[in-house]
């Protein structure tokens, strides 16, 4: 029963969510140019399946790997932040100012400073795009730590870096899953921003703007459909590892 | 008899930003080795900075803090502490939650040592069962049990105690205060506890000192002369009666000077 409703219900939400869609362009008697419904995808995916599987691929081993890097950097800058108050309040104005530029408008200054290296532009936009929310949950994390958590250690000698590992980091685990989800979904918009504005053959992005040039609209919505599926596959990874190293964190609901 | 602790004139001020902020004035203290010293006063006297000067975790301004004829400038190892607040790790079992002290001050001691250690710490305090639960699945009181565990398991010298009792309903904190003086009687070991609770002073003491309003100075020293053996029904003898009623009138006195 628990299983069922486990799996049955996101399933029956997904079901009614395409009826609903395709229930409203039937009613307004749309054609697919100005809204193509749910019907019309399968075609798109059988014809372009071969398309959809690389590009979708580049699309994700790219916002993956943007997303490594900014759970690294993220993490390191979150600590610098959370251990030193100087460091909070000279990175704090300049992180919310950085994370404040549209970062659309960051896509060609990439696009000049690294001509061609269309790879390492998307994966740095993923990056760019992401490792904000990452950052500020490590530092308020630690920077919030109750002082007898880190006394009942310090009070027996222990260094620094014993606290951090023993009881800072794991204390803040739940917090960094909190905005490791946040990320996955920013990570995805960053590579497709590079994707669409600046295509160069790579990604569903490229995908979705040859749909746009070629006037197939079905295929940009099949596009749409396989991002917002990947989006949701990366997400419940980030579940899946916040179950095994934050578990703790759940409470049972009673 | 050799005084473990001593305190020698020690003056501490916090900087605030309207100005230097003392909390502690000239303070003088001794605990001899193997005594309960409980020390009371009015809220905010700076009677949690005291432990913290005592665990090495700060340093005063002015005065002396030594524990083993040694001076104290940094923490040390022969220190336990327990809060008000029970501090328990909630991604550690109960049984790891206590074993962690013994992971700073004796990295080499086998696993199955340390689980054997605090398995009879916990049985002590009436936790056998529960070593494989998680804090949150723990009532307040049993946490606080836990909390002492830890505090104790690497037989330190000293036990500082900051209110450990203070968050507790009066059964439970009555059933707790049985419970440190069984744990003391199978591992003896000094004791500064905290309290705000004249009773809990008198029933677990062997000295009260009662602190000043802030700056704090020992203002008065009780030495409770009960038997070493003592049930919660000796709180009920006119001795103790007597006793509680002294401390009161001091609270008070140190109250006054306070509010002027």
């Amino acid at each position: 029963m628990n299983r069922l409703q486990k799996f049955g219900v996101p399933l029956v939400a997904v079901i009614l969510f395409l009826l609903f869609w395709e229930g409203i362009v039937w009613i307004n008697d749309w054609p697919n140019y100005v809204m193509a419904s749910p019907s019309d995808l399968p075609a798109a995916y059988e014809r372009f399946w071969k398309l959809f599987l690389v590009m979708g691929w580049q699309t994700l081993w790219r916002t993956v790997l943007g997303l490594v890097l900014a759970v690294i950097f993220g993490t390191v800058i979150g600590m610098i932040m959370g251990f030193s108050q100087i460091a909070r309040q000279g990175l704090y104005p300049l992180l919310v100012g950085f994370n404040a530029v549209p970062k659309a408008t960051l896509v060609p200054v990439i696009a000049l400073l690294f001509i061609g290296q269309h790879d390492f532009n998307t994966v740095l936009m993923a990056f760019l795009i992401s490792f904000f929310p990452i950052a500020v949950s490590v530092g308020i994390g630690l920077s919030t730590l109750e002082p007898e958590y880190r006394d009942i250690l310090r009070a027996l000698g222990a260094s620094k870096v014993t606290i951090f590992w023993k009881i800072a980091l794991p204390k803040t685990l739940p917090e960094f899953f909190g905005a490791l989800k946040v990320s996955v979904t920013l990570a995805f918009i960053g590579t497709n921003l590079v994707e669409i504005v600046s295509p160069h053959g790579r990604g569903l992005g490229a995908l979705f703007k040859s749909g746009e040039t070629n006037g197939d609209y079905p295929l940009m919505f099949a596009v749409l459909i396989a991002l917002a599926v990947l989006g949701i596959v990366l997400y419940y990874a980030v579940v899946a590892l916040e179950k095994i190293f934050a578990g703790w964190a759940e409470r049972p609901a009673n | 008899m050799q005084n473990l602790i001593e305190i020698k004139g020690v003056t501490h001020a916090y900087r605030t930003k309207n100005g230097p902020l003392p909390v502690l004035d000239r303070l003088d203290l001794c605990v001899p080795k193997g005594e309960f010293c409980a020390v009371v006063g009015p809220s905010g006297c700076g009677k949690s900075t005291l432990t913290r000067l005592i665990a090495g975790l700060m340093k005063p301004d002015q005065g002396e803090v030594w524990l083993h004829g040694e001076q104290i400038t940094s923490p040390r190892k022969t220190v336990g502490m327990a809060f008000q607040n029970p501090v328990l790790l909630e991604w550690r079992s109960i049984l790891e939650n206590v074993i962690l002290p013994l992971e700073i001050v004796a990295p080499k001691m086998p696993r199955a040592e340390r689980e054997a250690r605090a398995h009879h710490l916990l049985a002590m305090v009436g936790l056998d069962g529960f070593e494989h639960k998680r804090p949150s699945e723990l009532s307040g009181g049993m946490r606080q049990r836990a909390s002492l565990c830890r505090a104790i398991v690497h037989k330190p010298d000293v036990l500082i105690m900051d209110e450990p009792f203070g968050a507790l309903d009066n059964f439970t904190r009555e059933d707790l205060w049985q419970t440190m003086r069984e744990l003391r009687a199978a591992e003896p070991f000094t004791c500064v506890l905290i309290t705000h609770d004249l009773r809990e002073s008198v029933f677990l003491g062997d000295q009260v000192v009662v602190l000043s309003g802030r700056p704090a100075k020992a203002q008065f020293v009780l030495n409770v002369d009960l038997p070493a053996d003592r049930t919660i029904d000796v709180l009920y003898e006119p001795k103790a009666s007597e006793m509680l009623h002294i401390l009161r009138d001091q609270i008070r006195i140190a109250q006054g000077r306070e509010a002027h």
